[in-house]
């Protein structure tokens, strides 16, 4: 097959396009400027973006010899995936970037771009799994559950998984690592990434402060009463306990946690951690990876809200628009915008993004 | 299979002579400022090569200052004649040039505005790639006390227009203004004559016509003295140090010696090439436009939009095809920009994105040609249904 792989210049995509190269593929690597003005270094936990970046990807293209391009992707990057970021905080959801990067940048951008091209599709370094099906190929998790990135990929509708190339979901990342020693490839000891590529400082909150501005609103409680002022309604997070600055006790002595993020009026709603407590979640414009499941009716399955949280044993429906779970078990903290990955053992069923909780 | 290499503008395989004269002369020991025999050998060499070039680009052969590339004479002219006129008259800031110059010309240019408090004034162009003589005319008029210097390219490396730098020359002349050119591309490919030019300062590069990588020439007037950028063992009037190169400087004279044997013939026959791939290009793809005129420009250069197919896909497709080509000068290339020569012809952002450059050389063949015919109707649609972003 004809394949573009995607490198970041990290030791995942080196040792996948390695792989596939190996696997007898006819492969092309491309790195993904998304940046407009990318700096030189790395800095902190960064995995990709800069100039020092597209060099590593380069020169591990040049170690597995394949051919090497840089794609402009820096305008659907910054529209897609960073404006989406900030109007989805300032709307009071908490936005998971990757998901969106993979959904609209590199299964859609770069994967239609190469079909149309005449390659037959991506290759990148998640961890996560496909098997051929007589559905086609489906989504499932990597064995690796550290490292299985399913959950950001639930975006990924039934055509984009057809084109999806997943090299590493059947390999830990110890092993991953050691590999590209193996192969002569200079960023086996790269540190992993850990943080946003695009908020260079890692500090999301202060990034999205000079972005957003900061109008003080109140934090109040359920009733509605007053009990202190934030410095902008976004930098908190569903579930969050430190950093609230209340000084007043509770009358039970138990400590708050945010329970939402009210936009309209600029509000953050704290109460007692039994007040997170989420049996019920509906979903809206769902993205199915395989086989949409039929409509209305009941399916066991697993929940999971977070890229690395436990999947939750749960039902799950869809009416055609919307998609409801409900938990055998509450979870705690959960907030608009997040996705909702639903799973059928280690299948990936679909994603849909959260539009309320009960 | 053999690749097909229609990259020449960027660089041109050496030729036999100057591989054979760059080892040779490798192995020869000797500073050529040592004082001894090693090194008057050396020097004799270095001196020998220093006429041979002169003698083709009709200067004088102390006119030539070896530098290390391009990129660096282009430096050395700019800067120093900016700082040399500024030195003479505070008021002499302004610096005119084209919009269409090399980045090694409007890099040093930007950064004497930003860091040394240069006036930067383009002259107009017209959208097949000429500069205005009329403008250059007016500002000159307007301004002639505070122009420092003038530096419009010999020809355009990217769509392959050759500059009229004699008429320029003789306006500028008038008003005693400094005028250098950037004569790169144009060196080996069309007549170009210092002497005959008048210009004050110009440009050339070895690799660009068979020669070694990493040997550059400033031409600067005799008598003239510019602020130097390169400060150390004084060699070349003391405006550039640095130990000379030896080796690539043998070397690129031979390189020039080469040309200059079989000038018209290779000249003539690469231009040839271009008309037949132009002819090409038409039978195979429908909706295309070259750029830059055709009459009065360099034998190898073409420029073609493909609107609606993206350079870089079309680059990538190619280039999977075993076929080298450019979306802009090499420098640019990595994370593809609009190419700013095309924008200032007043193509589109989309239309300069979906643009090559295509540049024969010596060792182009019909073959060459034929080969790019059979694949590129194949490679454009693709690009088309990619489209641009």
């Amino acid at each position: 097959m004809k394949l573009i792989a995607a490198m970041s210049g990290g030791v995942d995509s080196a040792v996948a396009a390695a792989r596939a190269k190996e696997a007898g593929h006819d492969v092309i690597g491309v790195h993904l400027a998304l940046s407009k003005n990318p700096q030189k270094y790395r800095s902190g936990a960064r995995g990709c973006c800069t100039v020092e970046d597209s060099h590593d990807a380069r020169r591990a293209a040049d170690v597995i010899g394949i051919p090497f391009y840089i794609w402009d992707m820096s305008d659907e990057f910054h529209s897609n995936v960073v404006e989406n970021f900030l109007a989805e905080y300032a709307r009071g959801n908490t936005p998971n970037p990757c998901l969106r990067c993979n959904e609209k940048i590199k299964f859609e951008a770069v994967l239609d771009r190469a079909q149309a091209m005449g390659f037959d599709g991506v290759v990148t370094g998640h961890y996560a799994q496909t098997r051929e099906s007589k559905d086609g190929k489906l989504l499932y998790r990597a064995v690796d559950p550290a490292k299985d990135q399913s959950y950001v990929l639930a975006v990924l509708n039934r055509d984009q998984v057809q084109g999806a190339y997943f090299p590493l979901g059947d390999t830990v990342k110890d092993d991953v690592r050691l590999e590209a020693d193996r192969r002569g490839l200079s960023v086996a000891n790269k540190p992993d990434s850990h943080d946003i590529c695009f908020v260079p400082s890692g500090n999301n909150a202060s990034w999205l402060r000079e972005r957003l501005g900061s109008t003080a609103g109140d934090i109040v409680d359920e009733s509605g009463n007053k009990l202190g002022e934030h410095q902008g309604a976004y930098t908190y997070t569903v579930g969050q306990r430190k950093g609230l600055g209340i000084t007043t006790p509770t009358a039970s002595g138990e400590p708050r946690y945010v329970l939402r993020i009210e936009p309209v009026t600029n509000t953050v709603v704290v109460g007692e951690h039994n007040s997170l407590a989420v049996h019920d979640v509906t979903g809206e414009r769902p993205i199915w990876c395989g086989p949409a499941p039929e409509i209305a009716h009941s399916y066991e399955g697993f929940l999971q809200v977070r890229a690395h949280g436990q999947p939750l044993h749960c039902t799950y429906s869809w009416d055609g628009t919307e998609v409801k779970a409900q938990l055998l078990d509450p979870l705690f903290g959960l907030a608009a915008g997040q996705a909702m990955v639903m799973y059928d053992g280690d299948r990936v069923v679909g994603s849909a993004t959260v539009k309320s909780t009960s | 299979m053999q690749r097909v290499y229609l990259d020449h503008a960027a660089t041109t395989p050496m030729v036999a002579e100057a591989i054979s004269a760059l080892v040779d002369q490798s192995a020869k020991l000797g500073n050529p400022s040592s004082l001894h025999t090693s090194g008057r050998e050396v020097r004799k060499d270095v001196e020998e090569a220093r006429e041979a070039i002169a003698k083709f680009a009709e200067c004088a052969p102390s006119e030539i200052i070896f530098t290390g590339s391009g990129t660096e004479a282009n430096n050395a002219a700019i800067k120093g004649l900016f700082w040399s006129a500024r030195e003479s008259n505070p008021k002499r800031k302004v610096i005119v040039t084209s919009p269409f110059e090399h980045h090694a010309v409007m890099d040093p240019i930007d950064w004497l505005a930003v860091h040394e408090g240069a006036e930067v004034v383009h002259v107009g162009v017209s959208s097949d790639g000429v500069v205005d003589l009329d403008d250059v005319k007016r500002i000159i008029e307007a301004r002639a006390d505070e122009i420092a210097l003038i530096s419009i390219m010999h020809s355009n490396n990217e769509i392959g227009t050759v500059q009229p730098i004699s008429e320029i020359v003789q306006i500028a002349s008038e008003k005693q203004i400094a005028v250098h050119s950037d004569a790169v591309q144009s060196f080996g490919k069309v007549e170009f004559s210092f002497k005959n030019l008048g210009l004050t300062a110009a440009t050339l590069s070895a690799h660009k016509i068979g020669g070694p990588l990493g040997i550059g020439i400033l031409i600067l007037k005799r008598g003239l003295e510019i602020t130097p950028v390169l400060h150390g063992g004084g060699q070349e009037r003391d405006i550039r140090s640095g130990t000379l190169n030896a080796p690539a400087i043998v070397s690129f004279a031979a390189a020039v010696k080469k040309v200059h044997s079989e000038f018209l013939e290779r000249n003539n026959r690469v231009r040839h090439l271009k008309e037949s791939l132009k002819a090409t290009l038409n039978e195979k793809v429908s909706d295309i436009r070259f750029n830059g005129r055709s009459e009065n420009s360099l034998p190898g250069i073409l420029n073609v939009t493909f609107p609606g197919a993206p350079g870089d896909a079309l680059l990538l497709l190619l280039d999977a095809e075993n076929i080298s080509t450019s979306t802009g000068s090499a420098c640019s290339a990595g994370v593809a920009q609009p190419s700013h020569v095309l924008l200032s012809l007043g193509l589109s952002e989309r239309d300069a994105k979906s643009s090559l450059r295509f540049s024969l050389g010596h060792t182009s063949t019909d073959s060459d040609v034929a080969y790019l015919g059979s694949v590129i109707g194949k490679v454009v649609e693709r690009a088309r249904a990619a489209g641009l972003k």
